[in-house]
């Protein structure tokens, strides 16, 4: 029951946030204070972590080559699973970071009488992943809104696009819609897939309940708890946020601050947990390296010169006497027999 | 310990209670103890052979002693916890990728059913994910913030001794093949994290003697079936006689010889043992067909490095061997044979721990005058990328029909396709040599399955254990066998020819396992020849 505990610990900082945000002078603590703090420590963390990588060297080259090296002239190279230039490494990794194109390549296999195993293409977790990925990344420069002052025209175009769909008042915007469904299938997939709920650690549903969470406070604020939301009240407290001179305003809805107080959370996690995928990718030795280790040396810092082979030279002292008489050149010749001096 | 009949075996893996299978198992991985028992485990290294590795300069094989898996007490060293923690934390300060495989798994689960290990035993710490999870627990417990507030919470775990005993089981269970590497999103390679296992493993004195004892052969006699050189030589000057028996064409292959232009190296396995012995008849066929001038090594007398498979030092100082022979006789440039792991270690490894080779030539073929660009630096050429620029030159007299008793089917091997990219070169050869058909695809290229006993786990003692991993290669065989009458299972891996002869044998009898250039020798029609009906090629017995 891992997944239980990610629902209890995320209704408890629902309530933290729902009744603390309640009580007079909170506002400040919830408005300003911790998402100061979540922002510090994700910002913080994450360069912390880039940094720590960072640190240990790639002491050798070790691509996952999933295509055909560059070799001989009259054999026909595949760029992008088995990169040689930069731009392909470059080409590989846009293709992986903003296409999940690994994922792309999941099959299932299963075993039947026989025996006889199939391995079938399987693409769910792919169209899941990223639908999920890409709905909250629309999500999130959705919300640049409240941050930018006046509001540029990519913006208000990515928006409309978002809202294609024309339903309702406001608006709804598909990226709502998607990304609850990606959560969900991601959440049930955990649960159905007896492998992966096997292996499945709080550490993996706490992150899905908590964005869920945020989800839902979101399009709640949104589409049905307006009473209490004032759009403009909202907009000058994150503007002052940005603007480093915070104020809040008249009051706002408590569905506010607890929205706010699972995105500091998430903010304030996510450089502590399996989240910095989304910085690791970028640094997968077997992904951003050029397949090219027998045409340029690369460099290891810790290498060891010297530590050297068993050497020649010992070698033949030992088996000297056996390589002479089977004609094998030898550098020293035996010493004359005694008997024949 | 005795394997399976057929039947029950297949049964087995359909049918078995398995995470494979269907079933899912109670407990928690976490509280699932490894239990050791005859036939689940290779034997640990014999003492003499610890100590030999260990008394080397720069080698640290320390704590050898007589211990068994099945053993309570595993006389580890006092403090044994602390080295383990101490060796972690100076890998992860070596390796990024460590570091960075530790911290991005989502667990996902696009490995889970990737790996032939799993598919083939169903055991859940089989899935490449849970395999490195064993790691992640205590790197978690001991390394990171959440795992050092929350502990298990954050899936952390202490390391005790059931957790090594874990790591034992499953870091030799794993052949380093890169297959789940291909699926992960973020290129996690399991085979990064089961060699870290086994190098802190081999701190504490816990290793294989199916590793160790060929490794510390390599290190004496040059070659880990521990030939010394005068019957390294007879066993070559051997198949030189077998040739001139089959096709009246007399070879007299040079040994250590200073001045050549090339040095050859292949696995011994090659010179040593059936069926590998066909392949290097192939190689002596090819070379005195284009007349190469080049020698075989007896110091220098093994591709395969089984330093590999236990730590980076053993690596570096098995693999300097070659540079250093290239360098004693003056060669030109050094040609590989076939072998799968012996090129992920020239191919990843060897430049960068032994380079720069800036006293051999940049590799062109004197036969074609092509020059290999993408072996500038390393200066070592893989045998297949030479032979296909021979056979696309047109300087090879083939005649396909002397293949006609073959229908080949072609195993990528997992180093060469994963670690290389030597894909189309071999398939290039085989077009021109012999009638032969893929596997499903799937199954091929990077998606390849092992053989199921690579990294040193070819060893009789966990024969069921090769069988089921060896599985899903065997199953895609059997899909041609059925569907294209494919007759032989051809390869450029030294260990394959090895360990898929063992598999066809149990899941495919009368299936035949060759090397690439075993076809190729079997084509060649040679100047002077004076052939025999060879109704089976070079393996024709006269």
């Amino acid at each position: 029951m891992k997944y239980a505990f990610s629902f209890l610990a995320v209704i408890a900082l629902i309530l933290i946030a729902g009744l603390g945000s309640q009580i007079p002078g909170m506002h400040y603590l919830f408005g300003v204070a911790i998402p100061y703090l979540a922002i510090m420590l994700f910002v913080g963390g994450f360069v912390y972590r880039i940094i720590q990588w960072a640190k240990s060297p790639v002491p050798f080259s070790i691509p996952t080559t999933c295509g055909q090296a560059a070799s001989l002239d009259f054999i026909k190279q595949d760029k992008l699973d088995c990169p040689t230039k930069t731009s392909e490494v470059v080409a590989r990794m846009f293709l992986e970071v903003f296409l999940f194109r690994s994922l792309f390549r999941n099959t299932k296999s299963e075993i039947h009488d026989g025996p006889k195993l199939t391995y079938e293409s399987s693409k769910w977790l792919w169209v899941f992943g990223l639908l999920f990925h890409y709905s909250f990344l629309v999500i999130v420069i959705r919300h640049m809104r409240l941050f930018i002052e006046p509001i540029p025209r990519w913006l208000t175009a990515i928006e409309g696009v978002d809202a294609m769909l024309q339903i309702g008042a406001p608006t709804l915007y598909l990226s709502s819609i998607t990304l609850l469904i990606g959560l969900l299938f991601l959440f049930a997939r955990r649960l159905m897939n007896r492998q992966v709920r096997y292996i499945s650690l709080n550490n993996d549903y706490f992150p899905l309940v908590l964005i869920f969470a945020i989800a839902v406070t979101g399009i709640l604020m949104r589409y049905f708890l307006r009473t209490d939301i004032d759009i403009i009240n909202i907009k000058n407290l994150a503007m002052g946020l940005v603007t480093f001179s915070p104020v809040i305003g008249a009051k706002i809805g408590a569905i506010f601050y607890i929205h706010l107080f699972l995105v500091s959370i998430l903010l304030a996690y996510f450089p502590f947990s399996k989240l910095m995928h989304m910085g690791g990718v970028f640094m997968s030795p077997t992904r951003n390296m050029a397949n090219d280790s027998r045409a340029k040396r690369h460099i290891n810092p810790w290498n060891d010169p010297n530590i050297k082979p068993h050497s020649y030279a010992g070698y033949e002292d030992e088996f000297r006497e056996f390589m002479v008489e089977a004609g094998i050149p030898v550098e020293k010749e035996l010493p004359a027999a005694k008997d024949e001096v | 310990m005795a394997v399976p009949k057929l039947e029950q075996l297949s049964k087995s893996v359909v049918q078995g209670p398995s995470l494979a299978t269907g079933a899912v198992p109670t407990k928690e991985w976490m509280d699932v103890q490894a239990i050791f028992k005859p036939g689940n485990y290779a034997y640990p290294a014999k003492v003499e052979k610890v100590e030999y590795l260990n008394s080397q300069k720069d080698l640290n094989f320390p704590n050898a002693r007589e211990w068994s898996p099945e053993d309570d007490d595993w006389k580890l060293p006092e403090g044994w916890q602390e080295i383990i923690l101490k060796g972690l934390r100076e890998r992860l300060d070596k390796f990024r990728s460590l570091k960075i495989f530790m911290d991005c798994c989502v667990r996902c689960g696009a490995c889970a059913d990737k790996c032939h290990f799993f598919l083939g035993t169903g055991d859940p710490k089989n899935m490449p994910v849970l395999r490195a999870e064993l790691l992640r627990s205590v790197y978690r417990n001991e390394f990171t913030l959440g795992g050092k507030i929350l502990g298990k919470m954050a899936g952390g775990r202490e390391m005790t001794i059931g957790v090594l005993k874990e790591w034992f089981m499953y870091s030799y269970q794993c052949t380093e093949c890169r297959r789940c590497s291909v699926f992960c999103p973020y290129g996690i390679d399991t085979a990064e994290v089961t060699m870290m296992l086994r190098e802190l493993l081999h701190l504490v004195g816990v290793g294989i003697n199916w590793i160790l004892e060929p490794a510390s052969n390599s290190n004496r006699t040059g070659n880990h079936m521990g030939l010394q050189p005068h019957t390294f030589k007879d066993n070559v000057d051997f198949l030189a006689e077998d040739i001139e028996n089959l096709t009246g064409v007399k070879i007299t292959p040079s040994f250590n010889r200073k001045g050549a232009e090339v040095l050859f190296i292949t696995p011994s396995a090659d010179v040593f043992a059936d069926p590998g012995l066909y392949t290097a008849m192939g190689y002596l066929l090819l070379f005195e067909h284009i007349g190469l001038d080049y020698t075989w090594s007896t110091y220098a007398s093994e591709g395969g490095n089984f330093g590999l498979f236990t730590n980076n030092e053993l690596m570096k100082k098995l693999n300097g061997k070659m540079y250093a022979e290239a360098k004693r006789l003056g060669v030109k440039y050094i040609i590989g044979g076939e072998c799968g792991h012996m090129w992920r270690v020239i191919h990843q490894y060897m430049d960068t721990m032994n380079g720069p080779a800036d006293f051999l030539e940049v590799p062109k073929s004197p036969i074609t005058g092509t020059t290999f660009n993408n072996a500038v630096s390393t200066k070592m050429v893989h045998i297949s990328e030479f032979t296909a620029d021979l056979i696309r030159n047109n300087k090879l007299k083939l005649d396909k029909s002397r293949n006609a008793h073959v229908k080949a089917t072609f195993h990528d091997s997992c180093n060469p396709a994963r670690a290389m990219g030597l894909l189309d070169e071999p398939r290039y050869i085989l077009d021109h040599v012999v009638d032969w058909v893929e596997m499903p695809e799937n199954t091929i290229r990077e998606k390849t399955f092992c053989c199921g006993s690579g990294t040193g786990l070819n060893t009789d003692e966990i024969m069921e254990l090769r069988m089921r991993a060896g599985l899903p290669r065997a199953n895609a065989v059997k899909h041609v066998i059925d569907k294209h009458d494919v007759n032989t299972l051809s390869t450029v891996c030294a260990i394959d020819r090895a360990t898929l002869t063992s598999l066809m044998n149990y899941w495919n009898p009368g299936c035949k396992v060759c090397g690439v250039t075993e076809l190729v020798g079997n084509a060649l029609v040679m100047d002077g020849e004076n052939r025999q009906e060879l109704d089976e090629g070079l393996r024709t017995l006269v």
